[in-house]
């Protein structure tokens, strides 16, 4: 199982624009992961399921996969969630 | 132009109240109900059932990709409102540039597409319930989830309450709940309009024609202040067939129905006409024989401002922040206040009217059992006086920066202790003129002590209305007793233009009757010195002043009363 930790940089958390940013990316992918914030684990393609996370800014996150590509899928999806995502003009939806 | 004292539709047309100046036709559109869950079936083949709600969640995605796209492009559905009820998300994307609104609808779209969302309904199927049942479970459970998280995450529940309409419309094969968009222009035929409603409709909408509603409803102050004909209370309008072409005339409430190809030019022809004759007045407003009314303007932001008037009788900040999550810092009201002051020589400023009608999720109220009584207006200073201070001290800054003649004043004042106060911090501020809204029937009555405390009064007709006869302002039976022309208003109204011709200090009317030509003439003779009114009532009421002296207009009074 490969699994990453990071932790949201974004300001507005992993709501809105990054939820949606992250989730779309999850889907291109194509490879199942899921995203968990300590108990609860949550499909990382199914944007209720992130938004259910309540992560905000400085939120510890663990990712986590074992279908294969899962290291490259992490590393683009870590990637994508240590960037602050409202930087280039928030989404207020 | 159609004779106002005639009997309406005597040609099988339709009647209702005339709330918005204007004649338009056009094909009616109606804007589709939330659609009533059936009694739950038997479930004879899952399969099937399962089969439905796939469906329906892929057909209300593709129809918000569709309009996602089209917003992108920027062409009709991306300026049309989205949601059918008081969805945030929805309302965003109607105000938000193409760009943005097309990124909410993609966000919409994504829910509605999502595995978790799918699964919670594939489930409730095995459990036995029918595809809209096992719809409705599904959307309420994830809705439940995020109400439950509290902040921005509750404010996202009305997106999947929308979405979830959507969906069961879509299995039961209903139209689609939500303003239409059917790329070319119509008349928009509700039972009602909510705020978020109105607050998105698109350029393709002609007139609004509601079953329901009364003048002061939001469906009449949205349309004059967007020069839209409207009629509210029109018996027997959801009843026809969409695409009907009907003729709206928004002063005297007549409906045609089934008109051809030149009924409608002709419509159009005498609409453009009357406007282009009132568009030719100007000056100050006066009566026949010279007494100076001020007209002024009533405005949300630096886009409603027209030429024409002598500056901004009513300047509703709150409209600015209407959708915001967050409190609007100092700097971006300095900004949103300087695009008004620099462009408008005087402005009157009410400070933000948060409340039962307009919420303003930033403020974070908690639900009330009756609103209309409770926290609103000035009131919300009683929990969160650090808006307030915020916002007198960007005015002030506003005011410094342009050099405009910036009046500020608070609504809801009640009592002559809350307008001192209010004074004191606004003055303390350097803000000279200070006001208080009368929308109260206690603040009228002791209009002299008010006047003690402040330099001006402003009426409120619409909450004065609603709070002088009991009478909600949005109940679709009671317009009646909203009517402007009622005595007991009008004694109140002399009462506060009585007080303000003791102390030397102006009185003026800001609520919808202040646009209503029929009436302007009353409330001059009631000694009102300014009203203000949408823009696009301007001229009509110019026009009327101008046909009475001021000793007419004294005895309209008198014998209104």
């Amino acid at each position: 199982m490969a699994q990453r930790t990071v932790t949201v940089a974004s300001a507005s958390g992993l709501h809105a624009r990054p939820a949606k940013l992250f989730v779309q990316e999850a889907v291109r992918l194509g490879v199942p992961v899921r995203i968990r914030v300590g108990e609860k684990s949550v499909p990382a393609n199914s944007m209720l399921g992130v938004l259910s996370l309540g992560a905000t800014q400085g939120t510890e996150v663990t990712l986590e996969s074992d279908a294969p590509g899962a290291d490259a899928a992490l590393d683009a999806l870590v990637a994508l969630l240590a960037q602050d995502l409202d930087a280039e003009g928030a989404l207020d939806g | 132009m159609a004779d106002p004292g005639r009997p309406a539709a005597p040609d099988g047309g339709l009647a209702g109240l005339g709330v918005s100046q204007g004649r338009a036709a056009g094909p009616m559109i109606r804007m589709a109900p939330q659609p009533a869950l059936p009694s739950p079936r038997q479930v004879a083949d899952p399969a099937a059932e399962t089969a439905a709600v796939v469906k329906a969640l892929e057909s209300v995605t593709a129809d918000l990709r569709q309009r996602a796209a089209n917003a992108a492009r920027g062409t009709g559905g991306g300026a049309t409102r989205e949601g059918g009820g008081a969805a945030p998300g929805g309302g965003d994307a109607a105000q938000a540039g193409g760009g943005d609104a097309a990124e909410i609808l993609d966000a919409l779209a994504m829910i509605a597409d999502d595995p978790m969302l799918r699964e919670d309904a594939e489930a409730a199927v095995r459990d036995g319930l029918d595809a809209p049942h096992a719809l409705d479970a599904a959307f309420t459970h994830h809705r439940e989830t995020l109400a439950a998280l509290g902040g921005y995450l509750a404010e996202r529940a009305a997106d999947l309450d929308d979405l979830k309409h959507r969906a069961v419309a879509a299995c039961l094969g209903l139209p689609m709940p939500g303003i239409p968009a059917p790329g070319h222009p119509y008349v928009l035929v509700a039972e009602d309009l909510s705020p978020a409603d109105t607050a998105g409709l698109g350029t393709d909408v002609v007139a609004l024609v509601t079953e329901k509603g009364g003048p002061t409803s939001h469906t009449a102050i949205l349309a004059r202040g967007r020069g839209l004909p409207a009629v509210v209370a029109c018996a027997g309008i959801t009843a026809l067939t969409d695409g009907t072409v009907i003729s709206v005339d928004g002063k005297t409430g007549r409906i045609g129905v089934g008109l051809t190809d030149e009924a409608v030019a002709e419509v159009r022809r005498s609409d453009r006409e009357e406007r282009e004759r009132l568009a030719n007045s100007s000056g100050p407003g006066r009566t026949a024989d010279g007494h100076p009314v001020k007209l002024l303007l009533n405005i949300g932001s630096a886009a409603d401002l027209r030429p024409g008037a002598e500056g901004v009788g009513l300047f509703r900040t709150e409209f600015l922040f209407l959708d915001r999550k967050r409190e609007p810092s100092f700097e971006e009201q300095v900004a949103a206040y300087t695009e008004v002051f620099a462009r408008a020589g005087t402005v009157v400023v009410r400070t933000l009217d948060a409340g039962t009608d307009k919420p303003l999720p930033f403020l974070g109220l908690p639900p009330e059992p009756n609103p209309a009584l409770g926290i609103r207006g000035l009131r919300v200073d009683r929990v969160l006086p650090a808006v307030l201070d915020t916002q007198l001290d960007a005015i002030a800054e506003a005011a410094r920066a342009t050099g405009a003649d910036a009046w500020v004043m608070a609504p809801m004042v009640t009592t002559p202790a809350e307008a001192a106060g209010f004074a004191r911090r606004a003055r303390a501020r350097g803000l000279t003129r200070v006001g208080a809204m009368v929308e109260v029937p206690a603040a009228a009555l002791l209009a002299d002590r008010l006047l003690a405390e402040v330099d001006f009064l402003s009426i409120g007709t619409n909450d004065l209305s609603q709070y002088t006869f009991a009478a909600d302002r949005q109940h679709p039976g009671l317009a009646d007793l909203l009517d402007p022309w009622q005595p007991a208003l009008l004694k109140l109204i002399a009462a506060c233009a009585d007080a303000g011709r003791a102390a030397g200090k102006p009185v003026g009317v800001c609520g919808e009757a202040a646009g209503d030509p029929r009436l302007a003439p009353v409330l001059v003779g009631l000694g009102v010195t300014s009203l203000s009114m949408a823009a696009v009532c301007v001229p009509s009421v110019r026009e009327e002043l101008s046909q009475h002296t001021l000793e007419e207009c004294r005895e309209l009074a008198a014998l209104a009363q």
